[in-house]
């Protein structure tokens, strides 16, 4: 009997020591790991003012944002006009046009393919919007993915207009 | 290992022996028995012993000059070049080195496929060797980002995106590994890190590679058991090691070919165009040893499918001993694996020859036909085989399929009597 209970206090000094031998390893390995995410310089470039007053319609203006182009397109009333009237039953990754601008002129986009990160070329391929010529996606004039490996539509960073011409990034 | 026990000659050797048995072990490497019949096919783990070594002295001089800083990193590359003494050398035996590193590991691998080298009793030395080989793939792949040229930076980008098609925890993944929001200067600096560490981890693994190798001892060209300690074996030194010297010869001279005539042969020549985030090559293309691979992660049109496909197209390896279940080694009594073998060989080159072309019209729909055949052939074929092949009869010992030829026999006894004739005339 006696030894029984020797047998559990036992047990339970191990499964203590063992408990607080990982919560101890668990901490020391935390920073080695953490060290590895975005420091504190990089997380101060959060965000970037751009003027946009000279750009033409139908133009399209690329800007460098964390590292990362950002698309500004300024888009005639044809694009705007093919960008709304597709059914959303034929896309990927269904989202109004409306939801992905705040005002439908601007196009304010990051400028990285969501497949693999390439870049993706403006006013090509067969929607007439972008296309990544690292794997052949689709994107149509509001940055929908249409066709190609792409999972999703590019996507929009947080933005506001600060005045008519100037919009912050970020 | 069956072989006698090795006592020191001298008093000093016996007591440094007795406290740390390095003698031993030189001893024991030196008469290591190899099997007699070992073809030049079994001299590459010699010549990969020597590329890692190659690697890393010139990636250690290389490290004195090298700035691993985005303003300056495609600099200092070109200061190599130019400025620092031999630089231009040094740097294209590295860059080059890659390259031979990787033909000389696809030649071991396949020699292993065509042998049956990775079946029982050596499962495990196939493993180690796999974990080699995706080290060296990592390796090589952030070396190719320090000279922070455009191929650098947007395979460095399309590679580690890969890991944003993890679900739920892609994204974090992705920043986490890059240190940032995009690759930048902390990723480069890791990299450089990494770089450095994975080289000696990969000598680590090979240790173990040879250790496991020294257990049950070489496979050979017949894949069947030897007797070790018999007339079927010799010892490593110096036979062995005459052997692979005579092929790292031959192996150098084509390597000094690439080095001296055609050092960016196998290089991109968008790679000496610095780096630029903002815009992406036509195509990006992954060096020639890791188009395989990228050909197949293009071949599926999903994301996560691609990436899916790619890491098991390595990771079906690990299961190749287990998959193969025929009890025969060697593809030489194996008609049926034989031809299979070769097909094989040719899937792979053709993978890798569509890694390289746009993944459009004819290009796509090879490679996902030759991504298919590739996974049928280790997951359905080879099982099949194991149960329906009719295999040749496997010959008793390593010396019949030479000595059974006719009349060869009779050739040895009569060199062997006037050999004796001769010696008996010339003590007269």
């Amino acid at each position: 009997m006696t030894n029984k209970i020797k047998i559990k206090r036992r047990n339970f000094l191990f499964t203590a020591t063992y408990s607080v031998g990982v919560i101890g390893v668990g901490a020391a390995v935390w920073p080695l790991i953490d060290q590895m995410n975005p420091d504190s310089s990089v997380k101060a470039l959060s965000t970037t003012e751009v003027d946009v007053s000279g750009v033409e319609p139908g133009k399209t203006i690329t800007v460098l944002w964390r590292g990362k182009p950002i698309f500004i397109k300024r888009r005639t009333g044809k694009e705007i006009d093919e960008a709304s009237k597709v059914d959303l039953n034929d896309l990927k990754d269904p989202q109004k046009d409306s939801d992905r601008t705040k005002n439908p002129e601007w196009l304010v986009m990051v400028g990285v393919c969501t497949h693999l990160g390439c870049v993706p070329l403006s006013n090509k391929g067969e929607y007439k919007g972008w296309f990544c010529p690292c794997h052949g996606s689709h994107y149509d004039t509001s940055g929908r993915i249409r066709k190609g490996p792409a999972p999703k539509n590019l996507e929009i960073p947080k933005y506001e207009f600060v005045d008519n011409n100037i919009i912050k990034i970020g | 290992m069956s072989e006698e026990k090795y006592i020191p000659e001298s008093k000093l050797a016996k007591w440094f022996d007795s406290r740390l048995p390095l003698l031993t072990l030189s001893h024991h490497l030196k008469e290591y028995p190899t099997p007699k019949n070992l073809n030049y096919w079994w001299t590459f783990g010699g010549i990969l012993t020597f590329c890692l070594i190659t690697q890393i002295i010139t990636g250690l001089v290389l490290a004195m000059h090298y700035v691993a800083h985005v303003d300056h990193a495609f600099e200092s590359i070109e200061h190599i070049m130019r400025n620092v003494n031999y630089g231009w050398l040094i740097r294209y035996v590295h860059a080059n080195g890659a390259s031979m590193f990787f033909l000389a590991v696809y030649i071991h691998i396949f020699r292993s496929l065509f042998y049956g080298s990775y079946k029982e009793p050596r499962e495990v030395i196939w493993i180690i060797g796999l974990l080699i080989y995706i080290l060296m793939m990592a390796t090589a792949f952030m070396g190719y980002v320090l000279p922070w040229g455009q191929m650098s930076f947007w395979g460095a980008t399309v590679i580690t995106n890969l890991f944003s098609a993890i679900p739920f925890v892609g994204e974090s993944v992705t920043t986490w590994l890059w240190g940032g929001y995009s690759v930048d200067n902390p990723t480069l600096n890791r990299f450089y890190s990494l770089h450095y560490l994975l080289p000696f981890l990969t000598f680590g693994l090979v240790i173990l590679h040879i250790w496991a190798l020294h257990v049950p001892g070489n496979n050979n060209p017949v894949g069947i058991d030897v007797k070790k300690n018999s007339n079927e074996t010799m010892p490593f030194h110096p036979y062995m090691v005459m052997k692979d010297l005579v092929a790292l010869l031959v192996f150098i001279i084509i390597f000094l070919w690439f080095v001296f005539f055609a050092p960016n042969a196998l290089g991109h020549p968008d790679n000496y165009i610095e780096a630029n985030p903002l815009v992406t090559p036509t195509h990006i293309v992954p060096e020639w040893y890791l188009l395989p691979f990228y050909a197949i992660l293009r071949a599926i049109p999903s994301k996560l499918g691609g990436v899916i496909f790619m890491f098991a197209a390595i990771f079906i390896l690990m299961l190749l001993p287990w998959l193969d279940s025929s009890k025969v080694r060697s593809a030489t009594f194996r008609p049926i694996y034989k031809k299979l073998f070769w097909l094989l060989v040719f899937v792979v080159i053709l993978l890798g020859y569509l890694g390289a072309k746009p993944p459009e019209g004819i290009y796509l729909i090879l490679s996902r036909l030759a991504t298919a055949y590739y996974f049928i052939h280790f997951l359905i074929l080879l099982p099949l085989l194991g149960r329906y092949e009719k295999t040749d009869p496997l010959p008793m010992s390593i010396s019949d399929p030479v000595l059974d030829k006719p009349g060869v026999l009779d050739k040895v006894k009569n060199a062997a009597a006037n050999y004796e004739g001769e010696n008996v005339n010339s003590f007269k």
